[in-house]
C-alpha cells in the first residue's frame, strides 16, 4: 500500500521485515498521507480507539471479580465497589466509558453524514463501521443487564420480548434466547460470556475498518480526492497523532469529570436496586444512547410494526451510500442538504428526549412525527435533494480553496462519482 | 464552519448535561440540603457520621439491614473513622452467627470486624411478614437507588405529615408529603430526644435525619473523599498535559502552512 517501499535500516530488522513485514506496515502507518485541512471531527477514530481499549481493559479486570449468577451479581459488583482495590475507579471507568463511547460515536457518525463520507470509494468503511455500531448496541445492552439491578432486568426483559413479536416462532425464539422460560440465571450467563466476545469481534472489525480507510485514504471537509501524497497532505505521524493526541486529552477530561465527579449521573438510580422479578418499575428506560431508537419502537401501536420499524431505521443506513444522489461529497458545498442535515440531527435528539418519557400524550405525537421525519430523510430527502441541489463551487485543491465573493473563484472541475 | 462545529458541540453537550429523567406527577421536589459532601471537594463531616451510625444503631437497624458493609468499614479513612478499639468494641457488641463447628453445629460468637453488619431478619421473607408486607429496604446503597439521592432520604424522613383532608389512609400507612404516592409503610420512628449523642448534640428530628442520611451517603459511596480528590489531582494532571501537546502541536504544525 506503501507508496514507497520500506527497507529497515538494521539487519536484524530486514531479517524479520523479511519473513513478516510489519515494519513495512508500520512505516505504511506512520507515513500515511492524511488530508491536512482534517478538522477536529476527525479526531473522533482515535478517540474511539482510546475508548474500546479503556473499555476492554477495564472490562477484563472486573471479569475477574465479578460473578455471573442471578444471586451474586450484584453483591459482587458491590464488592467490586468496597473491597477491590480501586474497584470503583475501574467500575466508574467501564460504565460511564460506555457512555463516552457512544457520545463518540455519533459524532462520528453525525461527521460522516455532514462530509459525505459514506460514499464512493467510501461505502466498505461505512458498513463495516455500521456493524462495529450494532456490535457496540449489542455489548452495551448486555453490559447494563450484567449488575442484575432492577432496571438491567427490566430491560433486558423488554428487549428480549421484542423478538416474540416474529411471528409463528417468536415465542420460541425468545425461550430460546432466554434459556428459560423468563429472563433467568441463565439469560445472565449467557449474556456475560456474549458481553465479553463482542468487544473482540470490535476489535477485529476495527481492523478491518482502518484498512478499508486505508485504500482510498481520509475524506476531508472539502470532500474532494486528493492527490496522495501532495501539497494538500501531511504524514500521519507526527501531525495527525499530535493533533489526535490533544483531542483525546479534552475528552479525556470531560470523561474524567463524569468518573470522579458525577459517576451516576448517565446511569438509572433504580438499577441499584437488586433485580426482582415480582415488581415492574414504574418507567422502564434504556440508557440514554438507544433512546432515539427506543421512541421509533414505542411509536408504533403494532409492536410487529414497531420492531420492524426500530430495525429498519437502523439497517437504512447500510444502503445510504446508494440513497444519496448528489455528485458532491461535503455537505460544505450543498446549502440545502446542510439544513436537512442539522434537522435530521434536532429530529434525533427530539427523538431520544420523547424516548425517555412515558409514551402517552403529545411525547407520542412527537414521537411519530419524529419517526416519520427520520425516515422521510433517508427515503425521499437524500434522493431528491442530490438531484435538484444547486451546488456551490467546488475548490481544485485543498491548497487553493475557493475564494468566497471573490471575482473568479477557482471552480474548476465537477468531481466524478467515481474518481 | 467553526460556527457549525459549535451549534453541534452544543447541541450535543446540552443534551446530555441538561438531560432531565422522568418526574413523577404526584411527587413534590425533594428538600434541598447543603450537605458537605457536595462539589467537587466535597467530604463528610466526620462527627455527622457517627452521630448518624448511632442513629442507624439505635433506630433504623431494628428493621433495616446494611449487608454490603463491615464493621471495620466504619474505621477506615473517608469515613466515620471510628478508632480501631471502638470499632472492635462496635462489632464486639453483636451476637454474629458462624459455623459449622468440627461438630458441625452453627454456634454465635462476638462479632469482629471483619463480619458484615448483622441483619435483623434471616431472609427477606421474614423481614417482610415483620413488617406489615413491606420489605424495608437494605440500605447499603439506598442513596445511589433513590432519584434525588441524599435530598430525597432526608425529605422522606422529615416529610410525615397528617393526611390531607379527603385522604383515609389504611392501618400501619403513613401520610408522608415526598414519598412517591404519599404512602409509607414505615412509621415515623423519629422524635425530639429520641437518641442520646455522645458528644453533646442536641438530638432535634432535623438533626438526626441529616446526621443519618449522611452516614447512609457514606455507606452508599464510601469512596467519595477519595474519589474526589483523586479527580481534582487527574483534572489537573490532564488539564497540564492538554497545554504541552497543545504547545507541541503548534510547533509541529508551524511547519507547515496550515492552522490547526
Amino acid at each position: 500500500m506503501s507508496e514507497h517501499e520500506y527497507v529497515p535500516k538494521s539487519k536484524a530488522g530486514k531479517w524479520f521485515n523479511d519473513r513478516l513485514p510489519l515494519l513495512t506496515l508500520g512505516a505504511h502507518l506512520t507515513d500515511y498521507p492524511t488530508p491536512k485541512n482534517l478538522n477536529y471531527w476527525w479526531t473522533f477514530g482515535g478517540i474511539l480507539t482510546f475508548c474500546l481499549i479503556t473499555q476492554i481493559v477495564t472490562g477484563i479486570v472486573l471479569a475477574m471479580h465479578y460473578v455471573a449468577h442471578a444471586d451474586l451479581a450484584f453483591a459482587s459488583v458491590e464488592h467490586i465497589m468496597r473491597d477491590v482495590n480501586y474497584g470503583w475507579l475501574i467500575r466508574y471507568i467501564h460504565s460511564n466509558g460506555a457512555s463516552m463511547f457512544f457520545l463518540a460515536v455519533y459524532i462520528h457518525i453525525f461527521r460522516s453524514l455532514f462530509y459525505g463520507s459514506y460514499k464512493s470509494p467510501r461505502e466498505v468503511i461505512w458498513i463495516i463501521g455500521l456493524m462495529i455500531y450494532l456490535l457496540m448496541m449489542a455489548a452495551a445492552f448486555m453490559g447494563y443487564v450484567l449488575p442484575w439491578g432492577q432496571m438491567s432486568f427490566w430491560g433486558a426483559t423488554v428487549i428480549t420480548n421484542l423478538f416474540s413479536a416474529i411471528p409463528l416462532v417468536g415465542d420460541s425464539i425468545t425461550t430460546w434466547l432466554w434459556g428459560a422460560y423468563s429472563v433467568d440465571n441463565p439469560t445472565l450467563n449467557r449474556f456475560f460470556s456474549l458481553h465479553y466476545l463482542i468487544p473482540f469481534l470490535i476489535l477485529g472489525l476495527v481492523v478491518l475498518h482502518i484498512w478499508a480507510l486505508h485504500v482510498p485514504g481520509n475524506n476531508n471537509p472539502v470532500g474532494i480526492d486528493i492527490k496522495k501524497p501532495s501539497k494538500d497532505t501531511v504524514p500521519f505521524h507526527p501531525y495527525i497523532t499530535i493533533k489526535d493526541a490533544f483531542a483525546l486529552l479534552v475528552f479525556m477530561i470531560i470523561f474524567a469529570g463524569f468518573v470522579f465527579f458525577t459517576p451516576n449521573v448517565l446511569g438509572h438510580s433504580d438499577n441499584y436496586i437488586p433485580a426482582n422479578p415480582l415488581v415492574t418499575p414504574a418507567h422502564i428506560v434504556p440508557e440514554w444512547y438507544l433512546l432515539p431508537f427506543y421512541a421509533i419502537l414505542r411509536s408504533v401501536p403494532d409492536k410487529l410494526g414497531g420492531v420492524i420499524l426500530m430495525f429498519s431505521a437502523i439497517f437504512i443506513l447500510f444502503v445510504l451510500p446508494w440513497l444519496d444522489t448528489s455528485k458532491v461529497r461535503s455537505a460544505v458545498f450543498r446549502p440545502i442538504y446542510r439544513q436537512f442535515f442539522w434537522i435530521l440531527v434536532i429530529d434525533v435528539l427530539m427523538l431520544g428526549y420523547v424516548g425517555a418519557m412515558p409514551a402517552e400524550g403529545i411525547y407520542l405525537v412527537l414521537a411519530r412525527v419524529g419517526t416519520i421525519y427520520y425516515f422521510l430523510h433517508f427515503i425521499v430527502v437524500m434522493p431528491v435533494v442530490g438531484y435538484l441541489e444547486k451546488t456551490d463551487p467546488i475548490p481544485m485543491s485543498i491548497s487553493e480553496p475557493v475564494l468566497s465573493g471573490g471575482a473568479e473563484p477557482a471552480v474548476a472541475r465537477k468531481v466524478d462519482d467515481k474518481a | 464552519m467553526i460556527k457549525l462545529n459549535l451549534k453541534l458541540f452544543v447541541i450535543f453537550f446540552l443534551s446530555i448535561i441538561s438531560f432531565k429523567p422522568l418526574q413523577s406527577a404526584e411527587m413534590v421536589d425533594p428538600i434541598k440540603v447543603d450537605w458537605s459532601f457536595k462539589g467537587l471537594t466535597g467530604t463528610f463531616d466526620r462527627a455527622s457520621l457517627q452521630r448518624g451510625f448511632q442513629v442507624y444503631k439505635e433506630v433504623c437497624s431494628s428493621c433495616h439491614s446494611m449487608q454490603y458493609l463491615s464493621y471495620r468499614n466504619l474505621g477506615e479513612p473517608g469515613g466515620p473513622e471510628f478508632s480501631e478499639q471502638e470499632v472492635k468494641a462496635i462489632a464486639a457488641s453483636f451476637e454474629i452467627q458462624d459455623g459449622p463447628d468440627s461438630q458441625g453445629e452453627m454456634f454465635t460468637r462476638p462479632g469482629r470486624p471483619s463480619d458484615k453488619f448483622k441483619n435483623p431478619y434471616p431472609n427477606v421473607q421474614a423481614a417482610t411478614a415483620a413488617n406489615g408486607g413491606a420489605y424495608p429496604p437494605d440500605m447499603s446503597v439506598l442513596v445511589k437507588a433513590r432519584k434525588g439521592g441524599a435530598n430525597y432520604i432526608y425529605s422522606v424522613l422529615v416529610g410525615y405529615e397528617d393526611p390531607p383532608a379527603g385522604v383515609t389512609l389504611d392501618d400501619g400507612v403513613y401520610y408522608n408529603k415526598f414519598m412517591v404516592g404519599n404512602k409509607i409503610k414505615m412509621p415515623n420512628n423519629l422524635m425530639d430526644g429520641l437518641v442520646e449523642y455522645a458528644d453533646g448534640t442536641e438530638s432535634t428530628v432535623d438533626q438526626m435525619a441529616k446526621d443519618v442520611t449522611t452516614f447512609l451517603a457514606w455507606a452508599a459511596e464510601p469512596e467519595l473523599e477519595e474519589r474526589h480528590k483523586t479527580g481534582v489531582k487527574v483534572i489537573i494532571y490532564l488539564v497540564l498535559l492538554t497545554i504541552l501537546v497543545y504547545l507541541s502541536m503548534k510547533k509541529i504544525w508551524s511547519r507547515i502552512d496550515t492552522e490547526v
